[in-house]
């Protein structure tokens, strides 16, 4: 079986991370993001898988190259010269998606759930129309595309983009199998699958719906992100609870690489993801984070629904929270108090960031 | 011999020192460990052949000034007592009113110290010019340098360049004539009754109607009604100062002074960084009965008072920790005070604004600005938590301030934080008259409405309790920003 990975852009809206890192590649539970969907692909029995990317990143594909390898799958990185959207893409991975006449996965790549690709197959097979779209619950559906289909057999009957009278609360959760036959719908031109493909295909009868099970989340900012790491670690307490941290000063659900130092007297958790390399050292109060390889947290600072980059170095007694994202290698002064930062790359901070902001 | 008058004022006085004023008076605060009068009271200690140290103030006796009276007395080897005036004489009046306390046993000269300035008092020198200036002289004025533009907020003087006599005395002039200015430490003969008595008698013959709205006509302004006659008469003098002196507005910038002085003045009050002892960072006091945390880090400019404890890993600088106050592990403290019993939880941030004197401008002196900005929000200064109250851990308290007996339930920025939870009594919505405390002097009820009562807190404010409901259901209120109640916003509390 094929796949074909929207990745898109520049992921604009996870900065600062992504200036210093290709969106798929941000370790997402300690594991690049794109890595979840590549893993469950290959479990799923899929063998060629092709990148849909609108700008070139090196270490993409260098990265790319070793994943190859590890997973025993081919990766096809399909450039757009221009931004095609959400469907062109598929005409432009044509020649690779047509080769053996049969159905392939279509994922939006900022999406992390517990991926149920096999009943996928088996759903789209038993309908055997052209297209499936996952689709899952929402508390708040006027945010997004919302679909109407027949409980009964999962026919979808419309879709209505953003309802401000409830009207259902299942949304398109950004994951396809298609028929090739779909490509005779989609010309190489800037496309959107959501406006300009589902409703006529849905018009022909030829979309069913399936509704995915457990957690769903698009990660693809900064607050999703945390949100969807607190589902996460969550669903891994179910499947594996293994794999997570215990003993004392632990708290709840927290991922840890077996590199990571923790000092004594910390409190760290619920919700916390720390990466390889990172040193947290004593009397350290951690929640909700994640915080990515290489870092360090000194003595007594609190931190809560933040993001730490890369390499980045807490002062002492810094308080940080409310969605503070820090890029990669930043550095923060012992004492500070950082609200809601936004803090670019390499940059060191000296005063407080009492309320919101970007610092460039 | 020689006596001090200290003037320690009284409830009205020492209203920026709220909500810290109402556990104790303001003139018995600790500053760098000891009280502000303390501070006076040592420097006149040291004067040879001063026999007796007087306060006068209209405070109600009370335990507080009780106690300290006696350890003062004990320590110094000094007499030390309190006269009360029975109503506010202003600055002179009280020292007219006990004339013949202040003279009994025919002192040489006393001085006259106001309890609201800190500072290297140089007692010894203002003694030794005054002696030396002619015998008319009636009193000598501590007189430091101010910048141009402060001055104009303080008592002027312009003097004779050599002989340091006044010329020209004016208080808080509209337009610049000095950048010399009053202290509030004075050094006075027994010469200067005789125009204090003219004074007197000149207000009983201008007023024998008695008018409830008037002031005590025993009320005396030295600085108006003495100084400024007195200049350019030969009685008068100047002595003008570089030692550090400041008016003590902020608790924590007297505090820092104070515990800088002590360098030279008292180096074995100042801690300093051991082995198995908390690390210390500049200018630090613990009280000796305080426990610390070898991992705290302390400094600079930090007092630790009397009972005080401080848990693993806290961090405190320019703060001043009141007796009894409990700062649990991990916390951080930075430009606040934090009152008497009153508990900060783990790793939670207590923050304040500091709002001190320019240190780049020679001569600059701390600036008094209003509680509220023209905008109706609050100035961001230094945070003050009252006394008992309960700051939860993990939370943050930033340019608030706390009122006393308060168990605080989450983070809080920019906000004065009024209600009493765990003491409703204190301030109780059923009785409106009692939302005054016992010194009388916070939230003077001004008006009650069905729908709303109003205090008055400071000077330019009033709080609006506007409950939907009736007073009974008093969930949230509205401060009024000074100059009318056009826009009003809410404060939590409650």
């Amino acid at each position: 079986m094929k796949a074909l990975i929207l990745v898109g852009g520049y992921g604009t809206r996870l900065r600062p991370l992504t200036l210093s890192c290709a969106k798929p590649l941000v370790e997402f539970g300690n594991k690049p993001m794109l890595l979840h969907q590549l893993e469950a692909l290959v479990e799923a029995g899929v063998t060629h898988i092709v990148l849909a990317v609108s700008y070139r990143a090196d270490q993409m594909e260098q990265e790319l190259k070793n994943v190859e390898k590890k997973l025993g799958v081919k990766i096809i990185i399909s450039l757009e010269s221009e931004p095609l959207g959400t469907a062109g893409p598929l005409a432009l991975a044509k020649e690779h998606l047509n080769k053996d006449n049969e159905p392939f996965f279509v994922l939006n790549s900022d999406v992390i759930c517990d991926f149920p690709f096999k009943q996928m197959v088996e759903f789209h097979k038993h309908h055997g129309k052209e297209g499936t779209i996952m689709v899952t619950k929402v508390d708040e559906p006027s945010k997004y595309g919302v679909v109407i289909y027949d409980a009964e057999n999962g026919r979808i009957q419309q879709f209505v983009e953003k309802p401000q009278e409830y009207v259902s609360n299942k949304i398109n959760a950004g994951m396809y199998i298609f028929n090739p036959s779909i490509l005779n719908r989609i010309s190489l031109k800037p496309t959107s699958i959501e406006k300009d493909v589902f409703p006529f295909m849905a018009s022909d009868s030829e979309l069913y719906a399936m509704e995915l099970q457990g957690f769903w989340m698009d990660v693809g900012q900064p607050k999703d992100f945390l949100t969807g790491m607190c589902m996460y670690l969550g669903s891994l307490r179910q499947k594996s609870p293994d794999q997570l941290h215990s003993g004392e000063g632990t708290v709840g659900n927290v991922l840890v690489d077996p590199s990571a130092k923790i000092g004594k007297n910390c409190r760290i958790g619920p919700n916390v993801t720390i990466g390889p390399d990172v040193v947290i050292e004593d009397g350290v109060c951690v929640k909700r984070c994640t915080i990515l390889k290489g870092a360090t947290i000194k003595s007594h600072s609190w931190i809560e629904s933040c993001i730490i980059g890369w390499k980045c170095v807490l002062g002492r007694w810094v308080r940080m929270e409310n969605v503070s994202v820090l890029g990669e290698d930043v550095t923060v002064k012992d004492e500070l108090y950082i609200n809601g930062g936004r803090i670019l790359p390499h940059k060191s901070i000296g005063t407080s960031v009492p309320e919101p902001q970007i610092i460039m | 011999m020689l006596k001090t008058i200290i003037l320690i004022g009284g409830p009205m006085k020492g209203t920026r020192f709220r909500p810290l004023s109402l556990e104790i008076p303001k003139p018995l605060f600790p500053v760098a460990g000891f009280s502000i009068i303390y501070h006076h009271i040592e420097a006149c200690s040291k004067i040879p052949d001063m026999k007796e140290v007087i306060l006068i103030g209209f405070y109600q006796p009370n335990d507080a000034l009780t106690k300290f009276i006696h350890s003062a007395q004990k320590e110094f080897k000094l007499q030390v007592r309190y006269l009360q005036e029975y109503t506010a004489l202003g600055t002179a009046g009280g020292l007219y009113h006990f004339r013949d306390q202040i003279l009994a046993g025919n002192p040489d000269f006393f001085f006259v110290m106001n309890a609201d300035v800190c500072g290297d008092f140089p007692l010894k020198n203002m003694l030794d010019q005054h002696k030396k200036s002619p015998a008319s002289i009636c009193g000598t004025i501590l007189c430091t340098e101010a910048t141009r533009q402060q001055s104009l907020n303080y008592g002027c003087v312009v003097d004779n360049k050599d002989s340091h006599e006044v010329l020209h005395y004016v208080e808080k002039p509209e337009t610049f004539v000095s950048t010399a200015i009053n202290c509030g430490i004075y050094l006075f003969s027994p010469g200067v009754f005789e125009p204090l008595q003219q004074i007197f008698k000149q207000h009983l013959q201008e007023n024998y109607n008695y008018d409830p709205n008037l002031p005590s006509k025993e009320m005396i302004r030295l600085e108006q009604e003495i100084f400024i006659p007195l200049a350019n008469t030969g009685k008068l003098y100047a002595h003008h100062t570089d030692r550090f002196w400041s008016q003590i507005k902020a608790a924590i910038y007297a505090n820092r002074h104070y515990l800088a002085i002590y360098r030279t003045s008292h180096p074995e009050r100042l801690a300093k960084s051991k082995e198995d002892c908390p690390t210390v960072r500049g200018d630090v006091y613990i009280h000796p009965t305080a426990q610390v945390h070898p991992t705290a880090v302390l400094g600079p400019n930090v007092t630790i008072g009397k009972h005080a404890t401080v848990g693993e890993g806290v961090r405190v600088r320019e703060s001043i920790i009141l007796e009894g106050a409990s700062l649990q592990d991990h916390c951080c403290v930075l430009h606040s005070v934090i009152g008497w019993n009153s508990t900060v939880g783990l790793w939670t941030r207590i923050e304040g604004t500091p709002n001190d004197p320019n240190p780049n401008k020679p001569f600059a002196k701390i600036e008094t600005t209003s509680t509220f900005t023209s905008e109706g929000k609050l100035n961001p200064s230094i945070t003050v938590i009252g006394s008992n109250v309960t700051v939860p851990s993990e939370v943050m308290i930033l340019n608030s301030i706390v009122l006393p007996d308060k168990a605080l339930s989450g983070s809080y920025k920019n906000q004065i934080i009024l209600f009493s939870t765990r003491n409703p009594d204190r301030y109780s919505t059923r009785n409106p008259d009692r939302y005054s405390t016992q010194n009388n002097e916070l939230l003077q009820v001004v008006q009650v409405t069905p729908s709303c009562v109003t205090w008055g807190l400071h000077r330019q404010t009033s709080l609006l309790v506007a409950p939907p409901g009736g007073l009974q259901r008093l969930t949230s209120f509205l401060i009024a920003p000074p100059g009318g109640l056009q826009r009003l916003f809410p404060v939590a509390g409650l």
